[in-house]
């Protein structure tokens, strides 16, 4: 086998997976952030919370219900779909008239909540949760080990992207979405009820966040804290990436994934700290970020 | 940006330079100062200068959110690496308390310097997220770096001697010393409030666009209050190293940057007298809850919630509008 840079390729491709399983969820999350932050103007700070709470729901769905993986990969983000829009309706929405960094505040004291209950309820250790047995083992591919399901989260995460980039820019829903992003007043003139997409975008938004939790859940154990610390991760991928475009989110989020898992193998001590680096070199030299439009 | 709408309400147009304003202010400030002066004498000193560094933390994280609109999600980098360095300076140089604070603080304005010229390069949410991802980069920093004791922090940091000759060992000459600090910072703090430079930032903060069409150069302005707040939140840090002999991870993680956010958003954001009334209250509520455990996380995120939805304006911001004064 080849060597490249006195690196053995196993280690190479194997930190390169990993940057691209990292990189499914940073897509997952900032394209749930900028879906939300193009129709509500706020940045959803509970994000990582409910990311954290779709793996729990997926838990719990197993442990009191006996519902297993794949109908866990559906039901969950709908539940926390729905708890979502039921903050929005109650919470969010009465902010709309302020500064949006209200929003921003109010959800960083949810995330607070969310985080505080189930640390409560289940300690911070972590909770098991199986690989389902169709994506159990993996494939030898000759130049490094492969597992089934962690092929699978980047194929999922990636036929979601596109799913929600499709939506958005070719249906007419997503027309609708758009207009209301540009000009809700107008979109509401024409008897949209732009309230409704409002609750429905953040409820998808959120929904986004608990799938990536799901996904995550036989990869990492289910944790409260793990969402807190990747939050603040995927805030800086959404300033490198701007919230202007879809298809900026999901290139940045795997793409920073990818630099990650590289930065891992030739220089590890700088692997947690590089996208926060990347941020800062990006600022100086295009301040509206790679995608974004200049504000 | 964030200001709580009501606190400077049209009706009371008393300029804040105005003697009634000016005068109301030292008389609270002469009954503070009177109380934090027998204080010790009555409650527990230790108790009380956590107060008095949250108090001076939080009023100089109010400076930058309040006067100048920008707010910072990531105040606990400067807080922490201050608090870092002045422990460090303490307990491995052997240098006296007063050094090592301004060593610490020193540390706190070379990376307000830093931070604050790449972030004011974005505006309002990002904003927020940019200095929060600073302040995590920091805190990655901390946990890494080999002279910050990792997970464990800088533990029993000698007080030492000040100026070499007062030991501040003792709680009480402590507290006395700490005191002074913080009164100070809170003076320089008001005085910044209230100069031109001052009218200049709240002009910045609620037009940006005419403040520049006037000739105002925004973006220095901006940076340079994100120093003043960095350094004076510095100063903060570096003093509760001493006080609790302790700097450690707590100090630079998020929650401490969202604790600043609560204090501020509890006592009222925009006014001189908030922040410090807020950090009374917090930290008394941390102490009643400290047996609660993780449930503080679940109290503390639920003022949050009930602050943003029904009491923007915070304690002291209502308090003002009651007695239809600045506070």
């Amino acid at each position: 086998m080849f060597e490249l840079l006195g690196i053995p390729p196993q280690a190479l491709f194997g930190q390169l997976l990993l940057g691209l399983i990292n990189g499914s969820f940073y897509a997952l999350l900032s394209l749930g952030l900028a879906v939300i932050f193009g129709l509500l103007n706020i940045i959803n700070f509970a994000h990582g919370a409910l990311y954290m709470m779709g793996a729990f729901v997926a838990w719990m769905l197993l442990n009191y219900l006996g519902i297993g993986y794949w109908p866990a990969l559906i039901l969950a983000p709908l539940a926390v779909g729905i708890f979502g829009m039921v903050i929005e309706r109650l919470m969010i929405a009465r902010l709309y008239h302020l500064d949006h960094l209200y929003g921003l505040l109010l959800t960083f004291g949810l995330a607070l909540i969310i985080q505080g209950l189930f640390r409560n309820e289940y300690g911070i250790s972590g909770l098991p949760y199986q690989i389902p047995t169709q994506l159990a083992g993996g494939q030898n591919l000759g130049f490094m080990f492969l597992p089934n399901y962690r092929a699978w989260v980047v194929v999922a995460s990636l036929l979601v992207c596109f799913g929600t980039w499709f939506m958005i820019e070719k249906t007419r829903l997503g027309a609708l979405l758009r207009a209301a992003t540009e000009n809700p007043a107008l979109v509401g003139a024409f008897g949209i009820n732009v309230p409704r997409l409002i609750t429905l975008t953040y409820g998808f938004g959120v929904a986004l966040a608990a799938f990536a939790g799901v996904l995550a859940a036989p990869i990492y154990s289910v944790n409260p804290n793990m969402g807190a610390d990747l939050i603040i991760v995927v805030f800086a991928v959404v300033v490198i990436g701007g919230m202007g475009s879809i298809l900026g989110s999901i290139v940045t989020g795997f793409g920073l994934g990818l630099v990650e898992g590289l930065t891992r193998v030739f220089y590890p001590e700088g692997s947690a700290v590089v996208i926060f680096v990347i941020m800062a070199i990006v600022l100086l030299v295009k301040p509206a970020g790679l995608f974004g439009r200049a504000a | 940006m964030v200001t709580g709408p009501e606190t400077a309400p049209a009706g009371i147009s008393v300029p804040v330079t105005a003697t009634g304003a000016a005068r109301l202010h030292l008389a609270i400030f002469a009954v503070a100062l009177a109380l934090a002066l027998a204080a010790p004498f009555f409650l527990y000193p230790v108790f009380l200068m956590k107060v008095l560094c949250f108090a001076l933390f939080a009023s100089a994280f109010n400076l930058l959110l309040g006067y100048g609109g920008l707010l910072s999600f990531g105040h606990a980098a400067y807080f922490g690496s201050a608090s870092y360095v002045a422990a460090h300076a303490a307990k491995v140089w052997g240098l006296t308390p007063e050094l090592a604070i301004l060593l610490g603080t020193g540390a706190a304005a070379v990376l307000g310097v830093v931070f604050g010229a790449l972030a004011i390069r974005r505006q309002g949410i990002y904003f927020a997220m940019v200095t929060l991802a600073f302040a995590q980069m920091v805190y990655f920093f901390s946990l890494q770096a080999p002279f910050t004791g990792g997970e464990d922090g800088i533990q029993s940091v000698p007080r030492g001697r000040l100026f070499g000759m007062i030991s501040l060992g003792p709680d009480i000459n402590l507290y006395f010393f700490v005191l002074a600090i913080v009164v100070g910072g809170l003076l320089l703090i008001y005085r910044i409030i209230h100069s031109p430079f001052g009218q200049v930032l709240k002009a910045i903060r609620d037009n940006e666009p005419r403040a520049v069409s006037l000739g105002y150069r925004a973006n220095r302005y901006k940076l340079a209050v994100f120093v003043m707040s960095a350094t004076l939140a510095g100063l903060a840090g570096a003093t509760k190293a001493l006080v609790f002999q302790l700097a450690s991870l707590t100090d630079v993680y998020w929650t401490m940057s969202g604790e600043v956010v609560l204090i501020t958003l509890l006592g009222g954001m925009g006014t001189v007298f908030g922040p410090i009334v807020g950090a009374a209250i917090v930290v008394t509520m941390q102490n009643y809850f400290a047996g609660f455990g993780a449930w503080v996380t679940v109290i503390q995120g639920t003022i949050f919630v009930i602050g943003v939805l029904l009491f923007r304006e915070g304690v002291v911001g209502i308090l003002a509008r009651w007695l239809r004064r600045p506070l």
